[in-house]
């Protein structure tokens, strides 16, 4: 009896991480501490004049500038383009590296072909692409999605070929045993063995998505938060580069944690989490 | 118990009296061999000149060490592998691939972790595009056979290694084949789970009325379920001797202080001995 709880509790998927989990007080209390103290320094530090409040601003006149950034009105039309951008390139990085890493690790023929050009572009920084993105995508929003979505392929598109190609074959004699279809197989077995993989590649993807979509908005734009990053660099507004940047970590912790949502909703069964 | 009576040894020959003559044995293998070509470009005989009937109805084992071809005899049986000499036939046809006469369990439960454990032995029904409703009605009916009544709606994740092993013995039997193909499917438990489950399988076998093929390298195992074992030698693999197992049924683990059972053992575990006396790693735990 005792082995067969042994077992069962070997094998029981753990509880699911999560983003937003009730901690002890004094680890919370620890990690506000240190906040209030990283602030407390750098607004001594820049107070005193030993550092100029054009490297650091003073922390007090990040808030007000914050504040005046979402009273001013455009700051959600700004960050709307730059989720906007980054959402489409998005969408389009995962439907082109779901599809082009099934047929690579279903089909021997594709891969084969497509094999030396992956390599070739998967080490290649694909951030230097953007000016020419620009140039190809125009000053729109095309270039920004564009850049977003070339970024963010291949996350999706390794782990979907690794998540295929790492198939169980004892859960594939399963169906082979029946006498299933290559469909079947692939529908019934390796996709959704290859979820947890998959799921590794869009979490990695929507952080590369946003920042595609930034870099496209450095190199060339008319509207976007990366827009707005540079018009208050260039006017040595460092303080709004700051709310800029605050605006930016709450997008992007929202967008961790929808991803974190979508994988306990899909990945309830699996007990590997990243 | 009228099922269990069917499967005494005295009708263990090809074809129990229950089933129409014109069947033929169960399975029935020809010559069968399988070479391997090894990366240095030699070639291994995994098997070689393997025939056998197992009669309909029957329990057979085949016993033998570790990399004597068991596990290639049962993946040629099960439609897995090809490439080989000699033939298979299966209810007196011969067969080249899978075919829905039999089920298989694997040596590892090879349950779907993202599937419920009713879900998992409907997963048969799928392929085979079966009527849903019916197999749902099946699965709870064979999950009340290998007693996990209570657990259909758990993920493998949650169930010990036993349970999850009647979870793949529900599954193979969903789509009712007349054969039950097994390959170690406890070899992976704990002493105690696996003579529990011995017990388990012989019931199961006898109320489902199925012919079994059970390879194993555990020779209790194989005298405790079978009405007849086949032993097997390594490199290449042959079949050495066929050993009728001369036990009354229903047995209970009580049957090893029976002095027919321990002869039995004695004199296969010699056989196994005789046959792999080059070879140390001979199996003889259980």
């Amino acid at each position: 009896m005792t082995t067969q709880e042994h077992l069962a509790t070997r094998d029981a998927p753990s509880v699911p991480s999560r983003l937003f989990r009730w901690r002890p007080l004094p680890d919370l209390a620890l990690t506000a501490l240190l906040v209030a103290g990283v602030i407390g320094a750098c607004q001594a530090v820049v107070a005193f004049g030993l550092v100029s409040r054009f490297v650091i601003p003073l922390p007090s006149s990040v808030l007000p500038a914050l504040a005046e950034l979402v009273t001013g009105g455009t700051l959600g039309q700004h960050a709307l383009v730059t989720v906007g951008e980054a959402a489409i390139g998005f969408a389009i990085a995962t439907a082109i590296g779901l599809t082009l890493g099934t047929l690579i690790a279903e089909f021997r023929v594709v891969e084969r072909i497509l094999y030396p050009y992956l390599v070739a572009l998967q080490t290649m920084p694909k951030i230097a692409l953007a000016p020419v993105l620009l140039v190809w995508f125009g000053f729109g929003l095309g270039s920004k999605i564009a850049v977003a979505a070339v970024i963010s392929l291949f996350p999706v598109l390794v782990n979907t070929i690794a998540g295929l190609k790492n198939c169980d074959p004892g859960r594939l004699d399963v169906l082979r045993a029946l006498g299933a279809s290559r469909w079947d197989c692939f529908r019934l077995v390796k996709l959704p063995n290859a979820l947890p993989f998959i799921f590794s590649g869009l979490s990695a993807a929507v952080m590369f998505a946003l920042t595609g979509a930034l870099v496209g908005e450095f190199v060339g734009a008319s509207a976007g938060l990366g827009y707005l990053i540079v018009q208050a660099n260039n006017s040595m507004d460092i303080p709004q580069v700051f709310a800029i940047l605050l605006v930016l970590v709450a997008i992007g912790v929202a967008a961790f944690a929808a991803m974190q949502k979508a994988r306990r909703k899909f990945l309830f069964w699996s007990a590997t989490q990243d | 118990m009228g099922k269990i009576d069917r499967l005494t040894p005295d009708d263990s020959a090809t074809v129990s009296m229950a089933e129409p003559m014109d069947k033929g044995p169960a399975i029935a293998t020809r010559s069968l061999g399988k070479t391997y070509a090894t990366n240095a470009g030699e070639t291994i005989d995994a098997l070689a000149q393997v025939s056998f009937d197992v009669g309909q109805g029957e329990f057979v084992s085949l016993v033998g060490p570790s990399g004597c071809g068991k596990t290639t005899l049962m993946r040629i049986l099960a439609g897995l592998v090809g490439g080989y000499s000699g033939s298979v036939s299966v209810e007196g046809r011969i067969v080249h691939g899978p075919t829905p006469e039999i089920g298989v369990v694997f040596q590892d439960a090879n349950l779907m972790p993202w599937r419920t454990v009713l879900a998992n032995v409907m997963l048969p029904g799928q392929v085979l595009r079966l009527d849903r409703k019916a197999c749902e009605a099946r699965a709870r009916e064979l999950l009340a056979l290998v007693g996990l009544i209570g657990f259909e709606a758990k993920l493998p994740g949650e169930l010990s290694g036993g349970m999850r092993q009647r979870a793949a013995i529900a599954r193979a039997l969903l789509h009712d084949p007349r054969i039950l193909l097994m390959d170690e499917p406890f070899g992976a438990l704990d002493a105690m789970t696996r003579d529990n489950m011995n017990v388990e399988l012989a019931r199961i076998a006898a109320e489902a009325g199925k012919t079994v093929f059970l390879i194993t390298h555990s020779i209790a195992e194989s005298v405790f379920l079978s009405d007849r074992v086949l032993v097997m030698s390594s490199r290449p693999g042959r079949i050495i001797e066929t050993i009728p197992i001369d036990l009354p049924r229903p047995r209970s683990l009580d049957v090893v202080a029976d002095p027919v059972f321990a002869a039995t053992v004695l004199r296969i575990r010699r056989l196994l001995e005789h046959s792999t006396a080059a070879n140390p790693h001979v199996t003889l735990a259980h």
